[in-house]
């Protein structure tokens, strides 16, 4: 296998597994922030309770982000030298910031959260996990400026065949960031409150400490529905912005080989054939196209075979067409997720505010368990989307992906990291799977038996030395 | 006048310094576990004293990456591509010693436990080596080429000289975080503590004389930066020195700082002897990496330099205030969050 190919398929599987674990610790904390508050404001021991449950699994949750998050941070120097050699001045600034404004804070404050709750006043302990909720957010905040910049290059200038930053503050204001972050955002706070309504649905199934997930339910709902609107308006403006700067994206995404008529027609489904150049099978929707690109419905979308014909004018030979079937595939995966996940929210506010949440009926509270892999798939497709979408750029009009992989690293070392980091992810996902469902099992009243029990625990004991105590 | 690309490299050395300070002392704590902590109990005292701690040492490490990716992006790319296979192992560490932490209590079952206390164990003592080898190499140069690209081969990273480096990092950490234990806790565990770190003195000892008289011998950094190094390695044995005596006198805190002050000396001497350098190229000096050819441009380092004297204030303020907040030690009644 050559370098390039295994360089793409270690940073596509390290970054999908990353993101699995960033959006939810965004989400959590966000939750746990406002329960330990409603603990604060009006000093009922439940929402302690509800937080500190909840904490737990954030916890756990954000221990795998940050682990495999630098990770991240490495991979660019090891597999993407020349990448970094070409944009550093640029693309390793927001990366420096969000270490000492993001990571300090996060780390820190965790710190003080996890081990100050007899330690540090009511108040300060609040201020703790609110100050880390603020961590996450700029941390995603920078690295999406860094994001923005391959997606969409601003503030810099071309100098000795590098990228030179000229202008920070265009990088910070970059169009592309401010329609990317509130998408990215709004889906980490969706992830946070479908898995807690999930988790909430089914333990209000099975009857279970049924004051604090009604609470935990009714919280989280709320958080659903606002977000799971903001994804969907926000992504409307992203689609807007990207039929400005990335036309065969946008093009690729939907499947358009030649330019629409006016109004253009939203494709729902439809077989693509990349060879050929051509779509068969197709159902459409009269006029949403232009709509998604323009908020109107007239105007035409241009098509993938006189974009290539342009980028071949502009950047000389090549093939500037993505891979159109995944792209087009992610696209529609993330609104199918995205879509169903709003009417879920909108029915469960709904039943949450009228005070009807038992009398639901189970099929709704199973679609709830169900829907927390919605956000998970709807995160990943959408990165799909905007990563493969962007190929061959890495740095949209000016670094090819193929050109930014390091020369001196074989594909051997490469093909040997992609393996172990995998086997490492792999057991890694299976673990904390594992310790949510036992964390979720043993329910917010688990504590652990007293320590001088511990040492004399047998373990070939009934329950292997450890046993759970339940109020 | 220092220049701004300078001023970075003195950044990013403080950054590494910092690093190796504070993360050297969760490393030996992390060591410690093996060789003081007889009970589940004491082991998990032991990670606890480092519990609020870890995480944010880590981010010192995380930052000197970010700061050389943004200050120095040839410096980054060569040698994070040039050390390819380390680095690997590197990170399997760090993720399996970071998720250790937060695993190794979610379940009483023995052999859980024991796989997390193992992982913790191994990758502290690796972390440690694997930085102190590549440090090491820094400073004998390695194979770099016009290109500024690095193909090193298997003797270039692991030869006497820097297996040498390594194991002195290792050795320093694990005292330096036996000293860390012994301030945070109480009793039996404390003595240990203490006795296994006075006993360490003299091994550690001879093998930093060790190293320096290698680094004197196989590199030219005495050469190139001759009395400031001399003058680093005089405070650096003087603090030895103090260290070996505070510990026989059982004032753990001073002897503490002197271990940090033999760490931060020992790293700032490879800083000093590399300057203007960042990387020595075994190949010729014109193909030495420097703080002026690998640098950013003027710009972005401006930019950066704002940023930094803006935010390093807070950065370290609110450290600080949490090493201020958990500064008391463990002892047997208290409840042990985790």
């Amino acid at each position: 296998m050559d370098p390039i190919m295994l360089s793409r398929i270690q940073y596509a599987l390290t970054t999908i597994f990353h993101f699995f674990f960033v959006p939810l610790s965004i989400g959590l904390v966000l939750l746990v922030a406002i329960m330990e508050t409603l603990y604060v404001v009006k000093g009922k021991e439940v929402y302690k309770t509800m937080a500190k449950f909840w904490g737990k699994l954030f916890l756990i949750n954000f221990a795998v982000g940050v682990v495999t998050g630098i990770l991240q941070e490495f991979q660019f120097g090891m597999n993407w030298s020349e990448y970094s050699r070409f944009v550093g001045d640029v693309f390793g600034a927001p990366l420096a910031v969000e270490a000492l404004l993001a990571f300090f804070m996060e780390s820190t404050f965790i710190g003080l959260w996890i081990f100050g709750w007899d330690r540090l006043s009511k108040k300060v302990h609040l201020a703790c996990i609110w100050l880390v909720f603020v961590g996450t957010f700029l941390s995603a905040l920078w690295i999406l400026a860094a994001n923005s910049f391959m997606q969409h290059p601003v503030g810099f200038e071309i100098n000795n065949g590098r990228a030179e930053m000229n202008d920070f503050f265009a990088l910070i204001t970059n169009g592309q960031l401010l329609v990317e972050f509130p998408h990215t955002i709004f889906g980490a706070l969706m992830t946070g409150a479908f898995v807690v309504t999930g988790i909430s649905a089914y333990k209000l199934m099975k009857k279970q400490d049924v004051e604090i997930f009604r609470k935990s339910f009714n919280i989280a709902i709320i958080i659903g529905l606002v977000s799971s609107l903001g994804v969907a308006f926000s992504g409307h403006f992203q689609a807007q912005y990207l039929v400005e700067t990335q036309p065969m994206k946008m093009a690729a995404s939907e499947g358009t080989w030649t330019t629409t008529e006016d109004p253009a027609p939203w494709t729902v489904v439809a077989a693509i054939d990349p060879d050929k150049q051509e779509n068969s099978g197709e159902i459409k929707i009269p006029g949403l196209l232009s709509y998604l690109s323009y908020s109107k419905f007239s105007g035409s979308v241009k098509g993938m075979k006189e974009l290539q014909a342009e980028y071949e004018q502009t950047y000389g030979p090549g093939d500037y067409i993505p891979p159109v079937r995944t792209t087009f595939w992610s696209f529609r995966i993330m609104i199918a997720a995205g879509g169903l996940m709003i009417l879920l929210a909108v029915y469960g506010t709904f039943l949450a505010l009228r005070r009807k949440l038992e009398g639901a009926g189970k099929w709704f509270m199973r679609l709830m368990v169900f829907a927390i892999s919605l956000p998970f798939i709807a995160n990943t497709s959408g990165w799909i989307m905007t990563e493969v979408g962007r190929q061959p750029w890495t740095v949209f009009g000016y670094m090819t992906t193929a050109a930014g992989v390091s020369p001196n690293v074989s594909a051997g070392q490469i093909l040997f990291s992609t393996i172990a980091f995998t086997a490492a992810y792999t057991v890694l996902g299976i673990v904390m799977v594992y310790l949510f469902v036992r964390e979720i099992k043993a329910g917010p009243y688990a504590v652990e038996k007293p320590e001088e029990h511990d040492e004399s625990a047998d373990p070939f004991g009934v329950d292997g030395g450890y046993s759970v105590v339940t109020k | 006048m220092l220049s701004l690309s300078e001023l970075w490299f003195l950044l990013i050395a403080v950054l590494f310094v910092g690093f190796f300070f504070l993360e050297g002392f969760d490393f030996g704590v992390g060591m410690s576990t093996a060789i003081i902590g007889k009970t589940d109990r004491e082991r998990r005292t032991l990670i606890n004293s480092i519990g609020p701690f870890w995480d944010g040492n880590e981010v010192w490490l995380i930052t000197a990456g970010g700061a050389m990716f943004a200050a120095f992006p040839h410096w980054y790319a060569t040698l994070f591509s040039g050390f390819y296979l380390p680095l690997v192992v590197v990170l399997l560490a760090l993720i399996g010693r970071g998720v250790a932490f937060e695993f190794r209590s979610k379940m009483r079952h023995e052999r859980w436990r024991k796989t997390w206390d193992i992982i913790i164990v191994v990758s502290s003592a690796l972390l440690p080596f694997l930085f102190g080898v590549v440090f090491a190499t820094l400073m004998k140069g390695l194979p770099i080429d016009g290109q500024m690209q690095l193909r090193p081969g298997f003797l270039d990273i692991v030869n006497p000289y820097t297996v040498v480096g390594g194991l002195s990092v290792t050795l320093l950490c694990l005292v330096h975080g036996l000293l860390f234990a012994s301030l945070r806790t109480v009793g039996d565990l404390r003595e240990r503590a203490l006795n296994t770190a006075r006993k360490l003195m003299l091994p550690l000892a001879a093998i930093l004389a060790v190293y320096a008289v290698m680094t004197y011998f196989m590199t030219d950094v005495f050469a190139v930066r001759g009395w400031a190094l001399w003058i680093m390695v005089v405070l650096g044995a003087a603090s030895l020195g103090l260290a070996a005596y505070f510990v026989r006198q059982k004032r753990e805190a001073w002897a503490f700082g002197m271990t940090g002050a033999v760490i931060a000396i020992a790293f700032a001497s490879v800083f000093i002897g590399l300057f203007p350098r960042v990387m020595v190229s075994s190949m010729g000096s014109a193909f030495d990496l420097t703080v002026y050819n690998a640098a950013s441009g003027a710009y972005s380092l401006k930019v950066m330099t704002i940023v930094a004297c803006t935010l390093l204030p807070f950065v370290l303020g609110y450290q600080i205030w949490s090493y201020y907040i958990f500064r008391k030690r463990l002892n047997d009644q208290h409840h042990l969050e985790y």
